[in-house]
């Protein structure tokens, strides 16, 4: 963490967007968490995807639930209204928001403590009702808040840093979100920027529920020797299945990936996905291909990241509601209340 | 002797549950209002689909007295698990009509009343071939047979079928004959009518017999619901469904899309967090549960207590935990709802007596959350929210517009560059707030709990959070004056006797203060609508020395709630409590009051609810 709040000038050349803003407009406060914290990368990548898109800061919500990673939104888009919520119930709050204003851009940021155990129910739940939002899972199957107790995506085998051996079986969320029904499913890692960052303006592009599970070492708690979610492990066990790059029609950006074969993907609002297979056996709009690749890397202790799964064709929440194309908080008593004529009628029929 | 009375009986139906009587015994209720007279229906049912014992009372009351009264002058008995049970339990000189096809031993059937058997399932299996039917229709045989016994007028149920089914003409004959057959069975074996009858009365005037669920679901279509999120739950999931069948009728815009959201969720915690979550954004939101949701949504009841969040939640309040009491009705979770959740938290209750109340108190929930900014209860119970009411017609004033609080515009913003989120400008304890994409650049601020001062910045400083703890007690002041005051009843005499009570307890404590009265006691009577509560219920307690708190539950809550908020003693109040899951009757609070006011005031052991 950094004691001293940068200073609101920046230097006249600085990269501006389509809006007109520069990074330092997708700033939030100052974050509290340790230094050299994953989740501080999660957020730098984060605030550079919401700049590179031009996503406008007051329409984005970002929510989230319980622990560091649940800290995070504070340090990001201080232009956007944030609610820290519940532990683990950040999935029914978002929902609750997307009901009440289907336009704007919901962020849900969570942990592995607050997805995986807590909130488990209602990670599923979000995932198969198709909200429409991107979901990030930082994840350091560690509990750092309240200093290190093993999460539900820990490794089975894996040591604390007290020297305590995991014991149960893992949850794999990205399998578990592919098999509940959510229509963008990812897997990244803190310190991979140039993956993460494609794969999060990719997410914001999705219409429907977009789940990205970002292993995020805990520094302080589960960084040690015999962890599965340290930096070193994770560089030694990361298999990138795919990298992609992400074209908007006003911005396309350079491709700088190595050789494999290009795919390109167009999202619901034009903006182009291009895909490059790392792996040529893995096919990303096959939902069974992708569950039988990741029960293959569990065998092998091997972390598949880039995007997993795709369905171009999904229904977000509203479509399936047949909500009004209106937000619902801006309607008023002409749409909502029947009048009085109308209760004269209904007065009528119970007589 | 046969009891004699015209309008003033109060019949009761032993059937067995899933076995179609509950439509043929509504026919028979909304008969007698047809015929002008006014009525009380109630079902006491099991918390099973089919199979168990199920009984449904009606009392008729030309006085208009529509509180359970206690005992059954007439017992139509068609289950015979409970025979024996129903018929002890009948009014001496009662009516037992009973399907004689099984002759009884005269054991079974008492002397000192009038036993009317007749051979209904002979009757059907000769007039019906298929087996379905003849259990159908045996429920509207009786019923037919009634009318013959009680003098209603047969025209008004045949109406009243064809209304049923309208646009299905063969069920509508079906039913008509169905009816005629058991009149004319009736009228060939007995003496027709009864001591007991009714008589064509002017007594209903313009009033509707409506469930309190549907009341409080249409309250909320009137109030700009328009996110509902809920868990299926007895005895609430009514309303939620009735709300959803009001706003697909009212509800729907010129291109066919829904003017509203309603999501069942996972769970009750889900449920309370997608209306929290709905609330913050700016939509009108609410959910309904009992007992058992209300635990589970604690936690998310202090996070909008403390994040200021409008959020309204119906409380249909039931019998304890797990299967069993949940289909009885109680008012056992006042305190459970007044100080909800962990830390210093209170909230606002509403509490309306029935339909028309409901109605009104559900519509006036969602102005007072966005006023307040905070989670407002609607504390209805069983009786009110599943049984039908004769209640006053509902009203709307079509000049009426929402309040929808303090809620900064994109031009108020433009205005205000100093806003803070939890900053007490108008000294009201109320903040302003604003809404997600409401302004690029103004007005965003982060939402937490605790932990943060005016201006929602984050600080872990005691001060800030003592500040933010007294603007919150001092807004909670400022709701005590926008609720509804509670309604005196005051005697025909002076008195220094006074009745606090609440709820569903209107109706028969109205009657019993009519009863204490016809014998020379006179009590006057307050009927708290909501807490915090209102001035007028410390005068009351001053101005009376003998005090009766009346509630419907074990450990007098409302006394409980108003010791706390209003600092008063009340170790030598007098509770008369009823809590076995019926709804509390004139007769009981008549007799509990009379008891103890012929006792010196003093603690005394408590008689055993009946």
């Amino acid at each position: 963490m950094t004691f001293v709040a940068k200073p609101k000038f920046h230097h006249p050349s600085i990269a501006v967007n389509a809006l007109g803003f520069t990074h330092r407009d997708y700033e939030g406060a100052m974050s509290t968490l340790c230094a050299g914290c994953g989740h501080d990368s999660i957020t730098a990548a984060i605030l550079h995807a919401c700049f590179e898109l031009a996503l406008p800061p007051h329409r984005i919500a970002k929510l989230s639930g319980i622990g560091c990673s649940s800290k995070t939104p504070t340090y990001m888009l201080g232009q956007s209204h944030g609610f820290n919520s519940v532990h683990g119930r950040m999935p029914s709050v978002l929902t609750g928001a997307n009901l009440a204003n289907r336009d704007l851009i919901y962020l849900g940021i969570s942990g592995d403590g607050d997805t995986a155990s807590i909130g488990f129910g209602q990670f599923a739940h979000v995932m198969r009702r198709g909200v429409n939002m991107v979901y990030i899972v930082e994840n350091n199957g560690v509990y750092g808040l309240t200093k290190g107790q093993f999460s539900a995506t820990a490794d089975r085998g894996s040591k604390s840093k007290k020297g305590v051996g995991a014991r149960d079986e893992p949850i794999d969320l990205v399998a578990v979100a592919i098999q509940l029904g959510a229509t963008f499913v990812a897997r990244s890692f803190s310190g991979d920027k140039a993956q993460l960052v494609p794969l999060i303006k990719a997410a914001f592009q999705h219409r429907g529920a977009a789940f990205i599970d970002v292993i995020s070492p805990c520094v302080t708690f589960n960084n040690h020797e015999g962890s599965t979610k340290s930096y070193d492990y994770v560089r030694e066990h990361n298999i990138a299945m795919s990298a992609l790059d992400f074209i908007t029609g006003q911005e396309p950006i350079e491709i700088d990936y190595a050789e494999g074969a290009a795919h390109s993907v167009t999202m619901h609002d034009g903006a182009t996905i291009l895909l490059r297979k790392l792996d040529a056996s893995h096919d990303f709009s096959d939902r069974a291909a992708a569950l039988t690749m990741l029960e293959r890397c569990r065998g092998t202790g091997e972390i598949a990241t880039g995007l997993l799964y795709l369905d171009r064709e999904a229904e977000e929440l509203h479509d399936a509601m047949n909500t009004t194309l209106r937000p619902l908080n801006e309607l008023t008593e002409a749409e909502l209340c029947p009048g009085s004529k109308a209760l004269e009628a209904i007065n009528a029929s119970l007589r | 002797m046969p009891i004699e009375a015209v309008n003033d009986f109060v019949i009761r139906f032993a059937n067995v549950n899933g076995s179609g009587s509950a439509s043929a015994n509504l026919l028979f209720a909304r008969s007698i209002l047809r015929m002008g007279v006014p009525i009380a229906p109630r079902n006491i049912f099991p918390s099973n689909i089919q199979g168990l014992p199920t009984w449904y009372e009606v009392r008729v009351s030309e006085e208009g007295w529509l509180g359970a009264r206690g005992g059954a002058d007439i017992l139509v008995a068609m289950n015979a698990q409970t025979f024996a049970q129903d018929v002890a339990a009948l009014e001496p000189g009662g009516y037992l009509f009973y399907d004689s096809t099984r002759p009884l031993p005269p054991s079974a059937i008492r002397d000192d009343i009038v036993a009317l058997g007749m051979p209904l399932t002979e009757i059907c299996a000769s007039q019906y071939s298929e087996p379905r039917l003849r259990q159908l229709y045996r429920n509207i045989v009786y019923v037919g047979a009634l009318a013959a016994l009680l003098d209603i007028d047969l025209g008004v149920m045949e109406t009243l079928a064809a209304e049923r089914f309208k646009g299905q003409d063969k069920l509508i004959e079906a039913n008509q004959r169905a009816l005629r057959i058991g009149y004319d069975e009736a009228a060939s074996r007995f003496a027709c009518p009864l001591g007991v009858r009714v008589r064509r009365s002017e007594a209903v005037g313009d009033r509707i017999l409506v469930e309190g669920n549907f009341a409080a679901a249409l309250g909320a279509v009137y109030g700009g619901a328009t996110v509902c999120a809920w868990y299926p739950i007895t005895p609430s999931t009514s309303l939620a469904e009735a709300f959803e069948r009001q706003c697909a009728r009212y509800r729907i815009d010129a291109t066919g899309k829904k003017n509203y959201a309603i999501l069942q969720a996972e769970d009750e915690i889900a449920a309370i967090g997608m209306a929290v979550g709905a609330g913050w954004n700016g939509a009108r939101a609410f959910t309904a549960t009992s007992g058992p949701g209300i635990s589970l949504m604690q936690e998310f009841f202090g996070l909008a207590y403390f994040a200021e969040i409008p959020v309204v939640v119906f409380d249909v309040q039931r019998g304890g935990p797990s299967t069993g009491m949940p289909t009885r009705t109680q008012q056992s979770d006042l305190l459970s709802c007044a100080f909800a959740s962990h830390g210093d938290t209170k909230h606002v209750l509403l509490i309306p007596d029935g339909p028309a109340e409901a109605f009104d108190f559900a519509a006036e929930a969602f102005d007072l959350a966005e006023r307040l900014q905070t989670v407002v209860f609607v504390m209805l119970d069983l009786d009110i929210g599943m049984n039908s009411h004769l209640s006053a017609p509902f009203k709307w004033d079509d000049a009426r517009t929402y309040d929808r609080g303090k809620v900064l515009s994109f031009e108020e913003l433009e205005k205000a560059p100093n806003f803070g989120r939890y900053d007490d400008v108008d000294g009201d304890g109320i903040p302003y707030r604003t809404l997600p994409g409401g302004h690029p650049t103004r007005g965003a601020y982060f939402t937490r709990g605790t932990s943060r001062d005016r201006f929602a910045r984050y600080t872990e400083e005691g001060l800030p959070y003592i500040d933010n703890m007294e603007r919150l007690e001092h807004k909670f002041e400022t709701a005590r004056g926008l609720l509804p005051r509670p309604l005196l009843k005051r005697a025909a005499k002076p008195t220094r006797i006074g009745v606090l009570h609440y709820g569903s307890t209107e109706a028969p404590m109205d009657e019993a203060q009519q009863m204490l009265e016809r014998q020379g006691t006179y009590v006057d009577a307050l009927r708290i609508r909501a807490f915090p509560l209102a001035q007028e219920v410390a005068e009351f307690i001053d101005g009376h020395d003998r005090i009766f708190v009346v509630e419907q539950n074990r450990d007098a809550q409302m006394r409980t709630l108003i010791s706390t908020d209003l600092g008063v003693a009340t170790d030598r109040w007098t509770p008369i409590l009823h809590y076995n899951g019926m709804p509390t009757s004139a007769r009981y609070i008549y007799r509990e009051i009379a008891a103890r006011l012929r006792k010196p005031a003093a603690r005394q052991p408590l008689e055993a609810a009946e």
